[in-house]
């Protein structure tokens, strides 16, 4: 897939300038995200309101889509020359490392506050779906991590994830959603017609199956049983068992209601991100029985640079699954890939209001398809409906394929 | 023994040294390897996508 750009397509005229990142210094900009909930503590503490606690959300689903609107887009790619001195400066990954100290501040403080009498369960409640936020922003930090081939930061990644118990991602998101992206058969890949109500049951069972069935193979090859503190997952889980009881003795069993709160919110916050990430984008079956590989064409991007500030580029999609490895300041953007009319926090707003999201993006996989809505990954018990609904245009119809 | 290369992310499978992570223990040669089998690394690609590498196994420098 590295052939797709020309070299040097949006660097420098002559090379009489040297490129430079643009970026360098906003990436510190996602630091912030951890520090929500002391920033909102701070401002509710400052003025006495008690909605500053739920600044987490209220960034997620409010500010952040209005800054996407108002800051614009980034289309800046570093040339290809660059690439590897740009993935080789440390700089950018220790951006990503700090944020794991910050999450669990955050996390400790707020239990601390959360076993005293300080706050009123309102503000308890707000500070937990702020501190989700923080662990669901986790996952995505611990989604950099986990995809490095350095071993230290595939361990910080599981670290990351013991705050939401959802250590299992590294391995399911790795080794089956990767393989299996933009196929039916993969339970992090939405359908068109799916509501996100219904895909966030589906991908959080699917995913959780997935993860303990592709940790087994390598055992087996072996004769050794899988049940054993070398299966990732269980070792993952392992870490979140720890976690989580030393905060329960630290501070008492009360804290638990707002400790699966955190988690919940952190879940459901990286699989709506999941959810819009391949929303009907299907791969062909080749004749050999095989999907044709992962193209740009199977994910959906945004260039709106606050998001993708905070989100570590996450938002180029279709270079992250062109080349998984690739660390985030070196992702590019790729013209003809399918793009959300905004950036992924604003389209995390859209997909709560299932009707809203569909007639906003239902529209876009039926043009990514040239009107062909039957090329889309479609949600099986939708199917008729929605291929009547789409009817393609005469002589465009594929006969056969819409069984 | 013989070396082969992911032609997404460079990984390189090595006969010689397998990879025991994979339940693939040292000097599992390629044959034994299941057609289906992804880079462990960027799981874009499957075994019967990877290239031979011109050289064989002499460690030092991958890809």
């Amino acid at each position: 897939m590295q052939d797709s750009n020309a070299v040097g397509s949006t660097g420098p005229a002559t090379g009489q300038v040297p490129w430079t990142d643009r970026k360098r210094h906003l990436w510190l900009f996602g630091l912030l995200v951890p520090l929500f909930p002391f920033l909102g503590g701070g401002l509710a503490t400052l003025t006495g309101w008690s909605i500053f606690w739920y600044l987490g959300p209220l960034e997620i689903l409010i500010i952040i889509p209005i800054i996407d609107l108002l800051a614009g887009l980034d289309r800046s790619n570093p040339p290809d020359g660059l690439i590897k001195a740009l993935e080789a400066d440390k700089y950018y990954r220790w951006i990503t490392f700090l944020y794991l100290p910050l999450q669990y501040a955050a996390l400790v403080w707020a239990c601390w506050l959360w076993a005293g009498d300080t706050l009123s369960v309102f503000e308890k409640v707000g500070l937990a779906l702020t501190v989700g936020t923080v662990a669901g922003i986790g996952i995505n930090t611990a989604h950099e991590l986990g995809h490095k081939k350095e071993k230290h930061e595939r361990w910080l990644a599981k670290i990351a994830l013991a705050q939401s118990f959802y250590g299992h991602f590294y391995i399911e998101h790795n080794r089956g959603h990767h393989v299996r992206v933009a196929t039916p058969e993969d339970p992090a890949s939405a359908r068109v017609g799916e509501s996100v109500y219904v895909f966030l049951p589906r991908t959080i069972i699917g995913s959780l199956r997935s993860a303990w069935r592709l940790e087994q193979p390598r055992f087996r090859r072996r004769n050794q049983s899988h049940w054993s503190i070398r299966n990732d997952v269980l070792n993952a889980w392992l870490m979140s068992v720890v976690l989580w009881s030393g905060l329960l003795i630290g501070f008492g069993v009360g804290i638990l209601p707002y400790l699966l709160l955190q988690a919940a919110v952190g879940i459901v916050l990286l699989e709506i991100v999941n959810y819009l990430e391949h929303y009907g984008l299907a791969r062909q079956r080749e004749d050999s029985g095989r999907w044709e590989r992962v193209r740009p064409a199977h994910s959906w991007n945004s260039n709106n640079i606050a998001t993708n500030v905070l989100l570590y580029h996450l938002q180029r999609h279709s270079d992250h699954h062109a080349n998984p490895t690739r660390r985030y300041q070196a992702l590019r953007d790729d013209e003809q890939a399918p793009a959300l009319p905004t950036g992924y926090a604003g389209m995390v707003v859209l997909a709560l209001i299932p009707r809203l999201w569909r007639s906003v993006m239902d529209p876009r996989v039926l043009r990514h398809y040239g009107g062909d809505i039957t090329r889309a990954n479609i949600q099986p018990s939708r199917r008729a409906r929605i291929l009547a609904a789409h009817a393609a245009p005469a002589g465009g119809v594929h006969p056969g394929s819409a069984g | 023994m013989s070396r082969f290369r992911c032609d997404s992310c460079d990984y390189v499978y090595d006969e010689a040294a397998g990879n025991p992570r994979e339940g693939f223990p040292a000097g599992t040669p390629w044959s034994d390897i299941p057609d289906d089998w992804c880079c462990p690394d960027c799981g874009v690609r499957e075994k019967i996508d990877f290239v031979p590498v011109a050289g064989g196994s002499q460690g030092g420098a991958d890809g």
